[in-house]
């Protein structure tokens, strides 16, 4: 790293993150979508007393996930080409470490080894916002670095905890199995909640991800909200629903709650703000309550919209980060009053910026529509209340993201902007417009990525109605999971984006 | 092979290191002051020799040689010590090369003190009565009160020495008086008769427990537990950096040996009472050297208070191990204190290190200020500090991680997952500390008009910092070594 120039380092870096992507893209074709049994796997001892494996694997929920971090890196690259100048080895290499353990977090199937990734990818975060961020980086890097490291170390409690109750394994598809007392799934939940709703993060635990985002230095937004969020969504999918089975289904109220609260509440938030980095992080907060509400009511139309929304997230925003990236290389501001009407003098970026933003917002044929679709059926099987609070978040996003719009790409331009603004280079061509082919191939034709996921899902849910070893009291009656009760089969995801 | 034999070949890496010590303070007078690198070379080769013997000793692991009639014990736990010993008292000798001569206290009789520390140390470690422990405990803790006042020009350094003294002195004749008291009860001060006579007299005497309590009280004082942490902060300041280095590894390492043995060995009957009283200590003082850590402005005093902080995980391993069911429970807490240790001392002997050789306007760089912008001049030192923090602070894929990974996992074992849960708690807490090194140095633009800290390197000091760092980095990737060498070690610790 310290023996490479700068534009050496860059080059290299591309050409990493871009050999990783020609390594993962053939998962995509490879990938047997009729088992939910792990695929690709790894196994070798890591650590003797105790047995702790280095044990990888992917199934139909970690591949859209690894497929899109793998995609979203080279993007990262490219957008730090000419807005890192400072130390540029040393950045380069910190995005590389971070894709190893952002990877390496999906593809974990012991659970220590999970956990090791999971903080592994805290100090390069932190070096990132704190050395190249903005003008607040200190505070918002170390708070970044404590919120997640607290809520982290009460996992591990918890992975102890599972490893002795659990049979002395830390493999996860063996603890996945087990049936644990009904109390100790309660505490377990609560420690599991603790590492996994702040990094989401959801509402009340959100505050960090602001300062984060908007001090962050641009690939850093991107990697922080396009995959880092996602992490905490997936240890809920991964660990809380398949182990914890009956704590799930009890916290579901609360959790359901508290997604409504973030949907609402981000948007509210992103109405209000003056930046633009900023508006897209409260975004993210309310599109992450869909998330979370779509794997909290349980079926299999919610928890696949949820797996399809950390796609669709991970592309729509990391492209709005990029974009605002862009814009700020050029006017020095992310203020959107310093950014009005960017139309007439950068047209290919304006139409770029509004396509992302209607995918923002979930216009239909676009990606985040059939997400949020699928996640708002999945929640009307659960209760309709609830629905019709969640869907007051699409109409307050329409709101944000128009009237973003509104100013930044179609107001009417202060007249020395004009001449001296210059449309997307080859570079930042190159970074946004797969995305948005991404965005519309998702949005018309979800199924090939969606089918794969059925089987790991199905499976999922299928395990969690395994038999309790302590009987509880019968969950209350608006826990309906309809799906389970049913003996005919679901409505085929096919026949509903028809 | 007679009695005499067997004892003598027992203690030969022992006697080697104390007829090289006395070697060393007589050659002193007779050595040029430009020559004097010699004496540290003769200590090196010498540690060198006794660490080959010791690691050769014992063929199988599970034997115990007593010599000297049952006065000394040579077996694998004390051999796990030993080893650990060895090697952070060779890292020091090479550590100590450049600083003490940019220090201008470049004295050969400071390998002789450091010598006899150690086989103070050695004795400790080895002993299986208690005033053979005590014998040990005197002799490492005098050498280290001669070594931490050992730079004369400066007021701090005197201070700190009889600070040391003083409050030694204090702990030494509580641990005395105890283990009088023990002696009164039992009859013997070996650990086997003490033992045996808690098993017929029962555990509810109360001079039994009060001897106890005064036992506790000593050794806490040498582990640095709370309440009794007060000389810490005040003497790793002022000692000489490479002398802080020193007790805070090789004298911690030392207690904790001598502690769990006397504590399992001979007065093992009394677990429910001393792990209730551990457990209290070690809550307050991961609590205390945590919280107070965070205000400090020296980095010195700071690893002081963070060293106090990591002797509390350590007795929680050793807490887990008294709570825990059945004859043979103990053993993954008692390991774990012993992986602990053994990684700790890597992590800070590199800190220790990479502060010793920053200089600034030619004075030692103390201040946490002093190393902002070190990122920015010395790129290599600043990575290797941010090493050490992150080991320190338990994030993975370090050592740090590894060690807290053993003793928590040993704590919701024996059922305190409560325990483990508030001390990880802290540990996040504690992250705040490290991290601002970190800040510092990477985030901090230097003041243009002051000077740039300066490093005083030697390739003595780069063998340590090697040694530090790669220990850190593969052991916390590859962590069965000494995983595996530390589980086999504590079988033979009853």
């Amino acid at each position: 790293m310290y023996f490479v120039t700068e534009s050496s380092a860059r080059w290299i870096a591309l050409a990493a993150t871009l050999a990783d992507l020609a390594v993962a893209l053939p998962l995509w074709w490879l990938f047997d979508p009729q088992t939910s049994q792990m695929q690709f796997t790894e196994h070798a001892a890591w650590i003797t007393a105790p047995p702790i494996y280095y044990s990888l694997g992917l199934d139909g929920i970690s591949l859209p996930l690894v497929l899109m971090t793998a995609g979203i890196m080279p993007l990262c690259v490219l957008a730090s080409w000419t807005a890192i100048t400072t130390r540029v080895q040393s950045f380069m290499a910190m995005l590389l470490i971070m894709e190893t353990a952002m990877v390496g977090v999906f593809v974990a199937l012991d659970f220590v080894l999970f956990y090791v990734f999971w903080e592994a990818m805290l100090i390069p975060m932190y070096l990132l916002i704190g050395v190249w961020g903005g003008p607040n980086r200190l505070y918002a890097a170390i708070k970044f670095f404590l919120y997640t490291l607290a809520g982290s170390v009460l996992l591990l409690v918890a992975i102890f905890a599972l490893y002795f109750y659990g049979g002395h394994t830390f493999d996860i598809l063996a603890l996945s199995q087990g049936t644990y007392p009904a109390s100790l799934q309660m505490w377990l939940f609560l420690a599991f909640f603790a590492a996994f709703a702040v990094k989401v993060p959801m509402f009340p635990f959100h505050t960090w991800l602001p300062d984060a985002h908007v001090e962050a230095p641009t690939a850093g937004s991107v990697i922080l909200a396009s995959i880092l969020l996602k992490m905490g969504t997936y240890g809920f999918l991964r660990f809380s629903l398949p182990m914890l089975p009956d704590a799930s289904r009890a916290f579901t109220p609360m959790m359901v709650a508290l997604s409504i609260a973030a949907i609402v509440y981000g948007a509210y938030m992103a109405l209000a703000q003056v930046d633009l980095k900023k508006l897209i992080a409260y975004s993210s907060v309310s599109h992450m309550g869909f998330v979370t509400l779509g794997l909290f009511v349980l079926n299999q139309q919610g928890i696949e919209g949820a797996i399809l929304q950390m796609v669709n997230h991970g592309i729509t925003t990391g492209a709005l980060f990029l974009c605002v990236g862009i814009i700020y290389e050029r006017t020095h501001s992310r203020l959107i009053a310093d950014n009005i009407g960017l139309a007439s003098p950068m047209p290919q970026y304006a139409t770029l910026l509004v396509i992302f933003a209607l995918s923002s917002l979930g216009l239909p044929g676009t990606n985040s529509f059939v997400g949020e679709f699928l996640v708002l059926v999945g929640t009307f099987l659960w209760s309709k209340v609830a629905t019709a609070f969640a869907s007051l978040g699409i109409i307050l996003a329409a709101a944000y993201i128009l009237w973003m719009v509104q100013r930044v790409v179609f107001g009417v331009p202060s007249p020395h902007h004009l001449p001296k603004l210059k449309d997307l280079n080859d570079r930042e061509l190159a970074m946004l417009v797969p995305l948005a082919l991404l965005v519309f191939w998702i949005g018309l034709f979800p199924n090939p990525l969606v089918s794969k996921m059925h089987q790991s899902v199905n499976h999922t849910i299928a395990s969690m109605s395994r038999t309790k070893v302590a009987p509880t009291a019968q969950p209350s009656a608006s826990v309906a999971i309809p799906l389970l009760a049913d003996s005919g089969a679901p409505p085929k995801i096919e026949e509903l984006s028809r | 092979m007679s009695q005499y034999g067997i004892d003598l070949l027992a203690l030969l890496p022992e006697l080697i290191v104390v007829v090289t010590a006395c070697l060393v303070i007589a050659l002193d007078p007779i050595t040029p002051a430009s020559r004097r690198d010699l004496l540290a070379w003769l200590s090196l080769g010498a540690l060198a020799l006794c660490l080959g013997l010791t690691i050769g000793q014992i063929g199988q692991l599970n034997i115990r040689v007593s010599a000297f009639s049952d006065l000394v014990v040579v077996d694998a736990y004390a051999r796990f010590w030993k080893v650990l010993l060895y090697s952070v008292t060779g890292l020091t000798i090479l550590l100590s090369l450049p600083y003490l001569k940019a220090e201008n206290i470049h004295l050969g009789e400071y390998y002789g003190f450091i010598l006899l520390a150690l086989s103070g140390m050695l004795v400790m470690v080895s002993g299986a009565d208690l005033l053979t422990i005590y014998l040990g405990t005197e002799l490492m803790s005098i050498s280290l009160y001669v070594m931490t006042g050992l730079n004369r020009a400066k007021p701090r350094s005197l201070e700190a020495a009889a600070k040391y003294f003083v409050l030694g002195a204090f702990s030494s004749g509580i641990l005395l008086y105890g283990i009088s008291l023990l002696y009164g009860m039992a009859g013997s001060t070996k650990l086997a008769s003490i033992a045996t006579a808690i098993g017929t007299s029962g555990t509810d005497s109360p001079l039994l427990l009060i001897a106890t309590g005064l036992v506790a009280v000593g050794f806490a004082f040498k582990l640095a537990a709370v309440p009794f942490h007060m000389w810490t902060p005040d003497v790793y300041q002022g000692a000489p950096t490479s002398v802080t280095a020193f007790m805070a590894v090789a004298a911690k390492s030392a207690g904790f040996a001598a502690f769990m043995r006397v504590f399992v060995e001979g007065l093992g009957g009394l677990k429910a009472e001393w792990s209730l009283l551990f457990l209290l200590i070690a809550l307050v003082t991961l609590i205390l050297g945590n919280v107070v850590a965070i205000v400090q402005t020296n980095i010195k005093r700071m690893l002081a208070y963070s060293s106090i902080a990591h002797a509390g995980y350590a007795l929680i391993g050793f807490v887990a191990a008294g709570r825990a069911a059945g004859a043979s429970g103990g053993t993954p807490g008692l390991a774990s204190v012993m992986i602990y240790l053994a990684l700790y001392a890597f992590m800070t002997l590199g800190a220790f290190a990479v502060i010793g050789m920053l200089r600034k306007d030619g004075v030692e760089g103390e201040e946490i200020e002093d190393f902002t912008g070190l990122a920015k001049h010395q790129p290599l030192a600043a990575f290797l500090m941010l090493v050490f923090m992150v080991s320190l602070a338990g994030i993975p894929p370090t050592a740090g991680f590894i060690g807290k990974f053993y003793v928590f996992m040993a704590a919701v074992e024996s059922g305190l997952t409560w325990l483990a849960a508030l001390a990880l708690i802290f540990a996040a807490v504690s992250a705040y500390y490290y991290m601002r090194v970190v800040m510092v140095m990477y985030m901090r633009e230097p003041d243009p008009s002051s000077v740039a800290p300066r490093l005083v390197t030697s390739p003595a000091l780069s063998i340590v910092l090697a040694c530090a760092v790669a220990g850190v980095i593969l052991f916390g990737l590859f962590p069965n070594a000494i995983v595996s060498f530390a589980l086999q070690s504590v079988l033979t610790l009853k």
